[in-house]
């Protein structure tokens, strides 16, 4: 009987190999360490400023790294020109923070916009996608609509079924659910389990919503000052014994903040009563 | 210390100035290649926004520069008993320098500054880095139409302010001031010539190019919010109209000597 052989990790879709990022002096990636597996559904969470938007951002070009390199099917991409970055870029879908549809576009033609680009498609090829696109995301009415005509929760089911025209082999999500009220940031979540699911997508998702990253993320990475503190699944985030991921899970602010926040009072109230 | 300001601030100038070169030439590189079907069907839309809607208030302000000229050098000419020679002095300096600088700097203002704003929200609302995003060049997609849209239609719009300028003038003359019509236009006709409307409309091609890539490479980079795009659209009314002064001077310069190259004999007309 021959034992199996060992079965080696997969090879990760996408490494960042100590990334280090600043903009003037203030360093935004320090060091940046993180491997993302195909078809696995990540979400980096961390406080605002910490970089996770510049992350997502250096996966597809939009800023370069400084120092540090990125991998993306074990190629690096962190030094090819803007031409050279277009074929990477395609294998990518990412939704915006606002949405960033294009304002002087019908909604159909937002979604038909890379399909008019990059493919060979025939008008009625296209029409046919983007609804199928729309229905998707729940939202087949609204195609002869002007973006300004939109909620801001449709505004990003719309960007998202943009983000997804291509068939992308990994989407990337930035702070898809800011700005919604929790009804519809649920429907956002769904929505991105769903095209999990559907497309067998790799997902990236940046948030500071709690209640989102452990919906959507079977891997959960922290970020603070630039660098990856924790990994792990939603579970070990929950009982994580770390007391900065725990108190940023839990929602609470750190002693010295409260500590700042009693100081400042204290000093109101003295100005107010006057010297003596 | 003050070295080294003086340093900082003319290295910060002419990095700015090597963006900019790069971003000219890579609209230059699409219009030559280009820019496909999205960008073809915009450049007609900008057509009509820069040109047709610029048009009235050219042709305006061109009606009204004929007419001033004809005031102010009707007294002067009239002491000399020349009087019927101002349509020539009207027509050429309307034609060569006041039709194109003038139209130039009305589509400054109008065009340039609204190019600008548009570009920038669209940066500060992320749009052209989801155009990066999803592949797509932007400027390829958003500075390459606008700017050939300028191009084409700022010699139009300078026509159609000489146009104006010379009826302008010629009203002013002849209705008001009683000028014989007749010897009126003889003269305009005698100081007239091809080289004259050629300098005039080649000159604005280049202010067109200039307001067009100065307008959408300060709407590219322009700062963050509201205040960044109010900043980047003054830089770029700013940056444009003292482009089309200095430009202008050059041009004069270059293409009076293309004339005096080619015909060697002739007069200069002004």
């Amino acid at each position: 009987m021959t034992t199996p052989a060992i079965q080696p990790p997969p090879a990760p879709l996408i490494r960042l190999h100590e990334v280090h990022k600043a903009f003037g002096s203030l360093v935004v990636l320090n060091g940046l360490n993180l491997e993302v597996q195909p078809h696995e559904s990540l979400v980096v969470v961390g406080p605002s400023g910490t970089g996770k938007s510049v992350l997502l951002k250096h996966l597809v070009g939009l800023l370069r790294p400084d120092a540090g390199a990125i991998y993306f099917k074990g190629t690096r991409i962190d030094q090819l020109t803007e031409q050279e970055w277009d074929p990477i870029r395609r294998h990518f879908g990412f939704l915006f923070q606002m949405g960033a549809l294009f304002d002087s576009l019908s909604v159909h033609d937002n979604i038909a916009f890379p399909l008019r680009e990059h493919g060979t498609f025939s008008e009625a090829e296209i029409s046919d996608i983007v609804c199928a696109k729309l229905r998707m995301v729940g939202l087949e009415s609204t195609a002869k609509k002007m973006p300004g005509d939109l909620s801001g929760g449709q505004k990003k089911r719309v960007a998202l079924a943009r983000a997804i025209a291509l068939d992308p082999e990994v989407v990337l999500y930035d702070e898809p659910t800011t700005g919604l009220d929790p009804i519809r940031a649920d429907v956002i979540n769904e929505l991105i389990l769903k095209l999990q699911e559907e497309l067998q997508v790799t997902s990236i998702v940046v948030t500071h919503d709690m209640a989102s990253a452990f919906k959507v993320g079977n891997r959960l990475v922290m970020l603070l000052e630039g660098k990856v503190i924790a990994t792990g699944t939603p579970d070990d985030f929950r009982h994580s014994t770390d007391d900065r991921v725990l108190r940023f899970v839990q929602g609470r602010a750190s002693p010295e903040d409260l500590q700042a926040l009693q100081r400042a009072s204290h000093d109101a109230q003295t100005i107010q009563r006057g010297p003596g | 210390m003050f070295v080294e300001t003086l340093g900082r601030k003319s290295t910060k100038a002419l990095e700015e100035l090597g963006d900019y070169s790069r971003f000219a030439g890579r609209i230059v590189y699409w219009m030559a290649r280009g820019p496909g079907k999205f960008a073809r069907r915009q450049l007609m839309q900008q057509a009509y926004e820069i040109g047709t809607l610029s048009m009235p208030v050219v042709m305006v302000t061109g009606a009204f520069i004929g007419m001033v000229l004809a005031i102010e050098m009707y007294p002067e000419f009239r002491t000399f008993g020349m009087e019927t020679h101002i349509g020539g002095v009207i027509n050429v300096s309307v034609i060569k320098q006041i039709g194109p600088v003038l139209t130039a700097v009305m589509l400054a203002g109008r065009v340039g500054g609204a190019l600008t704003a548009e570009l920038g929200t669209m940066k500060v609302t992320e749009q052209i880095d989801a155009l990066r995003a999803m592949a797509s060049d932007p400027i390829r997609i958003l500075a390459t139409p606008r700017v050939a849209a300028c191009l084409m239609m700022m010699p139009a719009l300078t026509i159609g302010s000489d146009l104006l300028g010379i009826a302008g003038g010629y009203f002013m003359s002849v209705t008001v001031l009683h000028v014989d019509a007749g010897d009126y236009w003889v003269n305009a006709r005698n100081a007239m010539d091809n080289y004259t409307v050629f300098s005039g409309l080649i000159k604005s091609m280049f202010f067109g190019l200039a307001i067009a890539t100065i307008g959408c490479y300060k709407g590219f980079n322009c700062g963050s919010g509201a205040q960044g795009v109010g900043r980047a659209c003054t830089e770029s009314f700013v940056a444009s109209f003292v482009a089309i002064l200095v430009m202008n001077f050059f041009l004069a310069k270059m293409l009076n000597d293309i004339f005096t190259m080619i015909w060697p004999n002739a007069g200069m007309t002004l």
